[in-house]
């Protein structure tokens, strides 16, 4: 099956699917994109991970050879996006917000339309596009507009159209922001189904969830810069696998709660502004955290401490940039945007 | 692993994803070569089409509008400018026609910028073909909406007492040399449709340029009522070389050199137009 696919790609000694350095984009003062350094290994999922506005779309539509870099260099799979665009095209595919299908047109007519612009006659245009159609589940919206098509569906001809011709290198931009869980989870499969045989795929995603769910490697990505990279391990073993969220019966009791969450996890807990709630980290340097947890849930009750509630959950975003940079995201942008004004 | 569960979304019973049957899709998948230029052309072409059968509304540009047109000017005009609406129907005809479908070439642009907005556009500009295709595509559908145009402006005319001493066969060597000109002038509204940020000032733009554009020629009276300086304006635009040439094919004539200038002029504003608007396409 991989060697099936090798033919294709030209450049196997290197192994890379991306490789930028110091990718640079300029919209007038602001630096959307400010020296990115990428490599991604081919016949993976790499998850570009960032809030809004970190310059993930910015980056990918360089890539995908949208937009001319304004400094640095960027390849795709050995070539240069501003110099060798066309043979970059030929190899990738694209999903995002942006780049995608004729609302006016049927699911079927955008798929058949697509197949005859990458070459294929008219008659296995209609074939592929038919099993396509049927492999996403859209065989029965394939007459309709896709105007008419709900948030999920929508979603699916997307992808489907991305991958009429199977791509080397697939980027899907945000594919399940707006999506609700069920549809979500749908894209999930679809995208594990594509890199199972052996298509790259580079994902931006604002939710740590989905790039656990589905990255091997993860870029952190913040004001057009990567401020932390690795493995899935790696990440986590810097950010803390999850944290522990406590609601107790009376705030009278917060600081006992703390001190005896304190002294058996190690960790400082951090006292939210609801005066009976606290959060705390767990899983840190590769603990199990449900053990640490339900530890420090019995030590809690044997220290007379009420806990009405309890939840252990991965770390949002903004703990994972909490734990990167000292500060969490939203709060350096409010920050930031109070500096620009003064 | 397939999900099982159908997905509710929307309300809507949605089938589920197959995931075994999109494996053999994605590794079997042989790569065809990539389609002649003229290939993907067509098949932007194709799409214009099919726009027009899932929104035939917007044929109303081609049809009612030239109407109104056709109407309008022969009985408002007509018995002021030539003694008589039937005698000025045979003058104002094919300028009415170069003017209509002048007209409606901006809607080229509008199209344009509706792709941009709704993000196909992206798409197509990510796909290894001839650059120039979606352009010549958008076109290519075009030229059909201006045979429409002309085919019932033409009717409405007969309808009204046109005759052309030409014929069928100098109405069609007319119609034929006003489409050509107006997809060489539609590359000044896939420029704007692409420099522009929204519909509406694409909008705005054309109405600058066409309204001077087609008042300022022959198509409505003789230019040499006009004052010394506005006649070397009016003779010297390529849409009066246009309409004479139409008109003189209509009447059975064999204008050449008004041919050979408007020919000359479409060339001339594909080149300029042409240009600016690939090398905004890939800039973008």
């Amino acid at each position: 099956m991989t060697a099936h696919r090798v033919g294709r790609r030209d450049d196997p000694g290197s192994g890379l699917a991306i490789e930028t350095s110091g990718l640079v984009k300029t919209f007038g003062e602001t630096r959307a994109v400010d020296g990115v350094d990428l490599r991604v290994p081919a016949g993976m999922v790499y998850g570009v991970l960032g809030p809004n506005g970190a310059g993930k779309t910015t980056a990918v539509k360089m890539l995908a050879t949208l937009l001319r870099p304004d400094g640095g260099e960027a390849r795709v799979f050995g070539h240069d996006v501003l110099h060798e665009a066309d043979a970059v095209r030929g190899r990738v595919s694209l999903t995002g917000q942006y780049a995608s299908v004729d609302e006016d047109l049927t699911g079927t007519e955008n798929l058949v339309l697509l197949g005859r612009l990458l070459g294929h006659g008219k008659r296995a245009a209609r074939e592929r596009s038919g099993h396509l159609l049927e492999a996403f589940g859209l065989t029965e919206a394939a007459g309709r507009q896709v105007k008419n098509y709900s948030g999920g569906m929508r979603r699916r001809i997307d992808i489907a159209a991305s991958i009429l011709n199977t791509p080397d290198l697939l980027f899907l931009d945000e594919p399940t922001t707006g999506l609700d869980p069920r549809s979500r989870n749908q894209v999930w499969e679809i995208v594990r189904a594509v890199v199972a045989q052996g298509t790259t795929v580079l994902l931006t995603t604002q939710y740590l969830d989905e790039a656990d769910q589905l990255a091997s490697r993860i870029a952190v990505i913040d004001h057009g810069r990567v401020i932390a990279e690795g493995t899935k391990g790696e990440l986590k073993a810097s950010v803390g696998a999850g944290s522990v969220h406590l609601r107790l019966r009376s705030a009278e009791q917060r600081p006992e709660a703390a001190r005896i969450l304190g002294s058996v996890l190690g960790v400082e807990p951090q006292l939210e502004a609801d005066a009976v709630a606290l959060t705390a980290r767990v899983g840190d340097g590769g603990q199990d955290a449900a053990e640490q947890a339900s530890r420090a849930l019995a030590e809690l009750a044997r220290g007379g401490v009420v806990v009405d509630n309890f939840s252990l959950g991965q770390p949002s975003l903004d703990e994972v940039f909490l734990a990167l940079t000292d500060r969490p995201a939203t709060e350096r942008r409010a920050q930031e945007s109070k500096e620009a004004l003064a | 692993m397939t999900t099982t569960a159908p997905t509710r979304a929307d309300g809507e019973e949605l089938a589920p994803v197959s995931a075994e049957g999109l494996a053999p899709l994605l590794v079997s998948a042989e790569r065809p070569p990539r389609p002649s230029a003229w290939a993907a052309s067509l098949a932007f072409g194709w799409r214009a089409m099919l726009k027009i059968k899932h929104v035939p509304e917007q044929l109303f540009d081609v049809t009612a509008f030239p109407i109104m047109m056709v109407l309008m000017y022969t009985y408002l005009f007509g018995g002021a400018l030539a003694g008589s609406t039937q005698q000025y129907l045979q003058f104002l005809l094919p300028g009415i026609l170069v003017m209509s479908i002048v007209m409606i070439t901006m809607y080229t642009g509008v199209a344009v910028n509706i792709d941009i907005e709704k993000g196909v556009f992206d798409r197509f500009r990510t796909l290894p073909i001839w650059r120039p295709a979606p352009m010549v595509g958008y076109l290519l559908g075009d030229m059909l909406r201006y045979a429409i145009g002309s085919a019932v402006m033409l009717t409405v005319g007969l309808i009204m007492g046109f005759r052309p001493a030409g014929g069928v066969p100098g109405v069609l060597a007319g119609v034929a040399l006003l489409v050509v000109f107006s997809f060489c002038f539609s590359w000044v509204w896939t420029m704007f449709g692409l420099l522009l940020r929204t519909e509406k000032s694409v909008m705005g733009v054309s109405m600058m340029v066409l309204f001077p554009a087609t008042f300022l020629s022959n198509i409505f009276v003789d230019p040499s009522t006009m004052p010394g300086w506005l006649q070397a304006f009016v003779n010297n635009s390529p849409i009066t070389h246009l309409a004479s040439a139409v008109r003189g094919l209509m009447a059975g004539e064999w204008p050449g050199a008004e041919i050979a200038w408007s020919l000359g002029w479409g060339a001339a504003l594909v080149a300029v137009f042409g240009t600016v608007t690939m090398r905004l396409y890939n800039r973008r």
